[in-house]
């Protein structure tokens, strides 16, 4: 990948953490309910993980039994985070849409880059982080990630109060 | 979220070695990793052990897959050698056959270094017998050897940073390179430089492979390995469906769309550790993680009685040759000043003028070396290939596989090493 951009400005661990410990809301744009798919099992952990995720995809009725929505637009609530699984030529459309409905975060899983579009995301006050998986920063920062061996970069000797 | 986990600090090697994968035990405290020594782990509720099977959470099911201690072990060592995580194995071996079972199929092809460790070499043909693999082996220093022998069925590159016993040292670059003008990943064996020394994945090799047996833990009492990955290679390129197509061992799981850069490691721990078994004992992993604390001391200490008996040796008369790649005027001395700026190892061999019978007796005469068959412990070791490891072959033989009849190999301890010359001036002193 010659013109891979600068991804370091994109994977920010402080914007990856603040983003993942002040959302509530997530909008999962793509989700499948095929328990295969990469967009279910983040969808899947974030619920456990005790995040509302709202399901956007026009060729799914319902996902996790929550009524699965044809766009942002149309959520009738509001969204901290747009996590989106699509390729990234959908990318453009979905900022737009992200910025009109008052997004706070816009999250680009792996291999959905546009840095254009990002570039306007973060102009309109948006954090945004690309080719970064939700559910593998949220596992490394406050999950357990370390039980299979991953490194978590993390590095403490304090003992942990669990919650 | 608590503060004190913002990376907000790049820490140093040593702050790592003692505390990466480490953190007090958050229900009684423990400031050591405790031994946990448990074949299985009790579940919340049906949910969350289905999520776990399923991969949906990261979560403990049973001690042949994941262990709280082996975790320890595999953050520790993935975090020091630059990598994205590891997966322990019960021996380097079983962590080096599990590295290629996971990325392999039938009718693929191997290139790999001649130099490599002898066991390596007998895995190797083994395994291309038993799953109709096609290894080649190349002459590892000059990288056009490797881009010579790559073929449309290349899938991987394998070398060591350190071979065994020539000394060879690898052009980790120029040999990543040309793997990866080839689509395929370069896996290095760390074994001899540790990632004090040398990382591999910093110079552009995607896997390391590591044998703790030696220096990781340098105390000689435990045997194991372990898998580290960059997570840098792109699986989707259209020459790995064993990893980018959805799996049959995993019910369809499509192992590099799902975890993307984790892709490698989730198979070779749900399927390949899985079905293989080779797992690593929580207690081994407790006494190499006690290793890899001092790793970097020892590893300066045994760097520095490896250069000091090395270039006493190349002084003598009745030595014909000392092939450590640390010694000024080696022919990889650019190599060295590259790759391996803090020393080039502990392990080096030196041929006596006598043949055998010289090697017999010089082995005789030793008190502090102990003769065995090991290499990076804390006691320095002492072998005669051709009287112990290569004995079947006749000097041809030997000659092929770089090792001549007066062949000694060393592999230099922590001691004094004053003490380590007088001792070698005993075996000297035997050949008469």
């Amino acid at each position: 990948m010659a013109d891979t951009p600068n991804m370091e400005i994109w994977q920010d661990p402080e914007t990856i953490q603040t983003i993942l410990h002040n959302a509530r809301t997530v909008a999962v744009v793509g989700l499948s309910s095929n328990p295969l798919r990469a967009s279910n099992f983040v969808g899947f952990y974030a619920r456990r993980h005790g995040y509302r995720v709202i399901p956007v995809n026009p060729r799914e009725s319902e996902v996790f039994g929550e009524r699965s929505w044809p766009s942002l637009s149309e959520i009738p609530e509001p969204v901290d985070v747009v996590d989106v699984f699509r390729a990234p030529d959908a990318v453009p459309g979905i900022v737009e849409e992200s910025i009109a409905i008052n997004a706070k975060a816009l999250w680009l899983q792996f291999g959905v880059i546009h840095e254009e579009a990002a570039t306007q995301a973060r102009d309109a006050g948006i954090d945004v982080v690309m080719d970064r998986c939700l559910k593998i920063e949220h596992a490394r920062y406050i999950g357990r990630m370390h039980v299979l061996g991953f490194n978590t970069n993390t590095l403490s000797a304090r003992r942990e109060v669990p919650a | 979220m608590s503060e004190e986990h913002r990376p907000d600090r790049e820490f140093g090697f040593h702050t790592r070695s003692i505390h990466a994968g480490a953190r007090p035990d958050p229900t009684t405290g423990a400031r050591a990793i405790p031994i946990f020594q448990t074949t299985s782990y009790v579940f919340e509720d049906p949910e969350s052990a289905a999520a776990y099977f399923n991969l949906q959470e990261y979560g403990n099911t049973y001690s042949r897959i994941m262990n709280p201690t082996v975790a320890a072990f595999e953050e520790r060592l993935s975090n020091l050698e630059g990598g994205i995580g590891a997966v322990a194995f019960a021996s380097g071996l079983a962590a080096q056959s599990s590295a290629l079972f996971t990325l392999l199929a039938p009718g693929d092809h191997v290139v790999a270094s001649a130099a490599l460790y002898g066991g390596t070499v007998t895995q190797l043909k083994h395994l291309e017998r038993k799953l109709s693999l096609d290894v080649t082996f190349v002459d590892p220093d000059r990288p056009q050897n490797w881009a010579d022998a790559v073929c449309d069925e290349t899938k991987l590159l394998f070398g060591e940073t350190i071979g065994n016993p020539g000394g060879n040292v690898l052009d980790i670059e120029a040999v990543a390179s040309i793997a990866h003008d080839a689509g395929a990943p370069l896996l290095v064996d760390n074994t001899f430089a540790t990632p004090w020394l040398c990382r591999p994945l910093d110079w552009g090799a995607d896997i390391v492979v590591h044998s703790a047996t030696k220096f990781l833990g340098g105390h000689g009492t435990s045997i194991g390995g372990a898998v580290v990955d960059a997570g840098e290679f792109d699986w989707s390129n259209g020459r790995f469906p064993i990893i980018a197509e959805p799996s049959p061992a995993y019910h369809g799981l499509a192992f590099h769309e799902t975890f993307g850069t984790y892709g490698y490691l989730m198979k070779l721990r749900a399927e390949t550790l899985r079905d293989l078994g080779g797992a690593m004992s929580p207690f081994n992993a407790f006494l190499f993680l006690q290793g890899i604390e001092t790793l970097g001391l020892r590893m300066d200490r045994h760097v520095g009685n490896a250069r000091t008996i090395a270039a006493w040796l190349a002084e003598r008369d009745d030595v014909t040759q000392v092939r450590y790649p640390g010694l000024a005027g080696s022919k990889y001395d650019g190599l060295v000043a590259k790759y391996l700026p803090r020393g080039a190892g502990a392990v080096f061999c030196f041929d006596l003028d006598g043949g055998r019978q010289a090697g017999q007796d010089f082995i005789r005469g030793v008190r502090l070396f102990s003769h065995l068959a090991n290499v990076g412990d804390a006691k320095s070791l002492i072998i005669h290939p051709a009287s112990t490891t290569h004995r079947q072959l006749n000097d041809d033989e030997l000659a092929a596989a770089g090792i001549g009849p007066g062949t000694i190999r060393l592999s230099i301890g922590l001691e004094d090493a004053q003490d380590l010359l007088w001792d070698l001036e005993q075996g000297f002193a035997q050949i008469g």
